[in-house]
């Protein structure tokens, strides 16, 4: 009796898993979480990076497209000509590429899509990437000629971004809750507040992806987050929230962490016009007074990559520039003193919701607090920041990660909230726009680190790294965050 | 009787009136733009004015209350600014995880809390009343979402009874979606159970005392009949006015539980707006919640009036 119970479960158990195996071959789903939710979806009419998350190069694609490596590859475009002096583009687009809709995808959705990009009322959040165009003609239904006013080294790398995806004319009214685009992947559903479906696209014009279906969810509780990949209701985190919770999945060997890097700059942001920041030997100050690694220790428990300028470590052109900034007290002391600031000063620090900022701002407070510069802690929303701090430049400092791929261009806008403001950068900008010879580019891009680090502009913490969560079965995500995406088109279950 | 009820309505529509100003004043004068928000920090002047004109922002602010008000009395709520779908829609969609979710709390609250509060009060002075009072009193000191994270680590993550959270949709059938419901039902429940009880309880001590309950002994009924007939019906009264003060409470007030779960309700809807900027969505919710609560109270004033004719005469 009790042989046969024993058998009997036994059998039982190796049905389970043997279902358990097929349903895992089998598996062509997954759900991945991220932390925001859209709030619409269309990419070309707003900065929300959780809308790129979803629908970039899955719904929607560009000329060109960034891969995982933050390269820039033939994206719609297969392949393109650049006339002698660099002001002609002439794009050769893909044949056969339709809609979701079925629309056919030629020279004239093209247009249409770049054209509304520039125009005049246009809501594109991105606005200055197609500043330089001057005209885009049809030149037949599978070529598009671009022709720009001087020429733009950063064309092809500008087209990539999720902004310039090309849409049509068709299905533009309803973009925002029904987006219809060329991708691998279709809209599926949309419950608002908990998730949003796409399905594999039949008709792709590129390799079918081994995923039929996948549904984003938004949880935005750090606690809720890393209950729900405990619980295995979702399959992938795509930017984990509490970095003090990996440890605990590396050791889980039903999960894997993958470590990557952003293209966002953590910066202790500095107002440079305000006294008395407008003195070089002050910011130079500032940036003795602060120990990387001591806040990317304690803020981001370990995670991110030290950085002395505002550029990524990981681009070929980064020059390591962090010896000119080393945590160095006495230094930073003496140097308040030279100012006429013996006695150190006042000022605000104003901290953005993000833990990067909230923690490592306490964590820089206590390091300024060693060298004499009482900082007044102000925590904001992202709103209040963008209306107080970045609109109306009411700051001293404030710590925020400059998310936007090869953004250095910001330090030649004198009227960017830091209000830096130096001729010898804004030249090697302009340089550097219209230079297309890589390895001169290369040359210029390290001059313009070496300005901003040598001025002091801002105090240079670290790359945020990319922290993803995932079932130990998950394969093909991007390590890497080049831009906000989730490209489903590689992944699959391995089990 | 007429009088009286035209004198409350106007009281009422006053009510709204003074709430809807307030509301828009409180929220508008927040800091924070929402065009600004929604574009980031690369947007340019001119992207920002003309999202600002698509989305009626560029007319004067009393011009916008009264567009605000305008529409709320013709029906129409307006159009979220970030999801740009209609704010009613997007109300009653999470109206149905929410009113759900609070009935549901409401429901394991009064089952765990009538039988504790009644064996308490029978057992007054008692170790069994000692063991009640006692539980009530960590029930009231300790956060909901306490309990809802201990839920989840032992139900969703170690039991795997429960998903971590999320809500699967009533369109998966009745019993799917309570299932998504109930953790976050008993977390909303513990402590609104453990006011409960406690209100049961003294109420049903007071009412224990009264000469009916002594005339309904002499009668020769048991403590225990007399209990049940007499003491738990009289003692229903204040539990009740508790009752509804609860679910008011629960319907507007699971924002913490709503994040925590991760529901697609009407307090995260609340949450993510105001992060957002959403003016829109945050004052008609707002202003919802308020004239449920207003007309709640405006019927229960009618049915106190309907009840004791003093009050008709006064005021």
């Amino acid at each position: 009796m009790r042989m046969r119970s024993v058998r009997t479960l036994a059998s039982a158990l190796a049905l389970g898993a043997s279902l358990l195996a097929s349903q895992a071959l089998a598996k062509s789903d997954i759900t991945i979480a991220m932390q925001l939710e859209p709030p619409h979806l269309d990419p070309t009419s707003a900065a929300a990076q959780a809308i790129d998350s979803v629908v970039y190069t899955n719904i929607f694609e560009g000329l060109t497209r960034f891969m995982g490596d933050g390269s820039v590859a033939p994206g719609l475009a297969e392949s393109w000509e650049i006339s002698e002096d660099g002001t002609v583009y002439t794009f050769k687009l893909r044949d056969g590429v339709t809609f979701h809709d079925g629309t056919v995808m030629d020279a004239e959705d093209v247009k249409f899509s770049l054209d509304r990009a520039r125009a005049e009322d246009s809501a594109n959040a991105q606005k200055a990437l197609f500043a330089g165009i001057e005209t885009v003609e049809v030149v037949d239904p599978l070529t598009v000629r671009l022709t720009l006013a001087e020429p733009n080294g950063n064309l092809l790398f500008n087209l990539a971004w999720g902004d310039a995806v090309i849409v049509a004319p068709e299905s533009i009214e309803n973009i925002k809750t029904n987006p219809v685009g060329t991708g691998a992947f279709t809209f599926g559903n949309w419950v608002q507040g908990d998730s949003i479906t796409l399905n594999r696209n039949p008709e792709y014009w590129g390799d079918q992806p081994v995923l039929e279906t996948a549904t984003f969810k938004f949880i935005s509780d750090p606690t809720a987050a890393f209950a729900a990949m405990m619980a295995e209701d979702v399959d992938v985190f795509d930017n984990f929230p509490a970095p003090e919770n990996l440890p605990q999945f590396e050791a889980d060997p039903r999960f894997q962490v993958l470590v990557g890097s952003t293209e966002g700059e953590t910066i202790l942001s500095t107002n440079n016009q305000q006294p008395p920041f407008d003195d070089i030997r002050v910011r130079q100050a500032l940036a003795h007074a602060i120990d990387r690694q001591a806040i990317i220790d304690g803020a981001m428990f370990g995670y991110g990559t030290p950085i002395g300028t505002h550029f990524a470590p990981h681009n070929p052109a980064y020059v390591d520039l962090t010896g000119n900034s080393a945590h160095d007290p006495e230094k930073a002391k003496a140097l308040l003193a030279e100012a006429g600031l013996p006695e150190g000063f006042q000022t605000t620090l104003h901290l953005p919701p993000p833990s990067y900022a909230r923690r490592g701002g306490e964590i820089i407070a206590a390091q300024l607090a060693e060298v004499g510069i009482t900082a007044e802690i102000i925590n904001v929303e992202w709103a209040q920041w963008l209306e107080s701090v970045f609109k109306g430049k009411d700051f001293g400092l404030t710590i925020v990660s400059h998310t936007e791929p090869m953004d250095i261009g910001i330090y030649a806008r004198p009227d960017y909230y830091f209000q830096y403001d130096s001729s010898d950068f804004q030249a090697v900008m302009a340089m550097l726009n219209s230079t297309t010879d890589p390895a001169e580019r290369a040359r210029l891009m390290g001059e313009a680190q070496r300005l901003i680090s040598n001025d002091y502009v801002n105090g240079y913490l670290f790359q945020l790294a990319k922290l993803g969560v995932a079932r130990a079965g998950v394969r093909g995500l991007w390590e890497n965050a080049p831009t906000a995406a989730i490209d489903l088109s590689a992944i699959s279950w391995d089990e | 009787m007429l009088r009286y009820a035209l004198k409350r309505l106007l009281s009422l529509i006053l009510s709204l009136a003074v709430a809807s100003v307030v509301i828009f004043t409180v929220i508008e004068v927040a800091p924070g733009d929402p065009a600004s928000f929604m574009l980031g920090v690369n947007a340019q002047e001119d992207t920002l004015a003309a999202l600002r004109a698509e989305l009626g922002l560029d007319a004067s602010k009393v011009q916008r209350y009264f567009n605000w008000v305008g529409g709320m009395l013709a029906g129409d709520f307006g159009t979220s600014y970030t999801y740009r779908t209609p704010v009613s829609q997007m109300i009653a969609d999470r109206l149905w995880v929410s009113l759900p979710l609070a009935l549901f709390a409401l429901t394991l609250s009064t089952l765990i809390a009538f039988p504790a509060g009644i064996y308490a009060a029978a057992r007054r002075g008692k170790p069994g009343d000692l063991t009640v009072m006692g539980a009530t009193q960590l029930g009231i000191a300790v956060p909901n979402f306490w309990f809802a994270m201990m839920l989840v680590l032992i139900f969703a993550i170690n039991l795997r009874w429960f998903n971590a959270g999320g809500f699967a949709g009533w369109d998966k059938g009745f019993w799917t979606g309570l299932h998504s419901l109930t953790l976050p039902a008993i977390a909303l429940a513990l402590p609104q159970a453990a006011i409960l009880a406690r209100v049961m309880r003294s109420s049903l001590l007071d009412i224990l005392g009264e000469d009916f309950m002594r005339t309904a002994r002499a009668k020769g009924l048991s403590r225990r009949q007399a209990l049940w007939r007499h003491g738990v019906r009289n003692a229903l009264i204040p539990v009740l006015t508790i009752i509804g003060l609860q679910f008011s409470f629960l319907l507007a007030g699971s924002i913490i539980i709503e994040q925590v779960f991760y529901l697609p309700g009407l307090g995260r809807l609340v949450f993510q707006a105001i992060s957002a900027r959403d003016l829109i969505v945050v004052e008609s919710v707002v202003m919802l919640l308020v004239f449920a609560v207003i007309t709640v109270n405006f019927l229960v004033d009618l049915a106190y009036a309907a009840v004791d004719p003093r009050l008709r005469s006064r005021t």
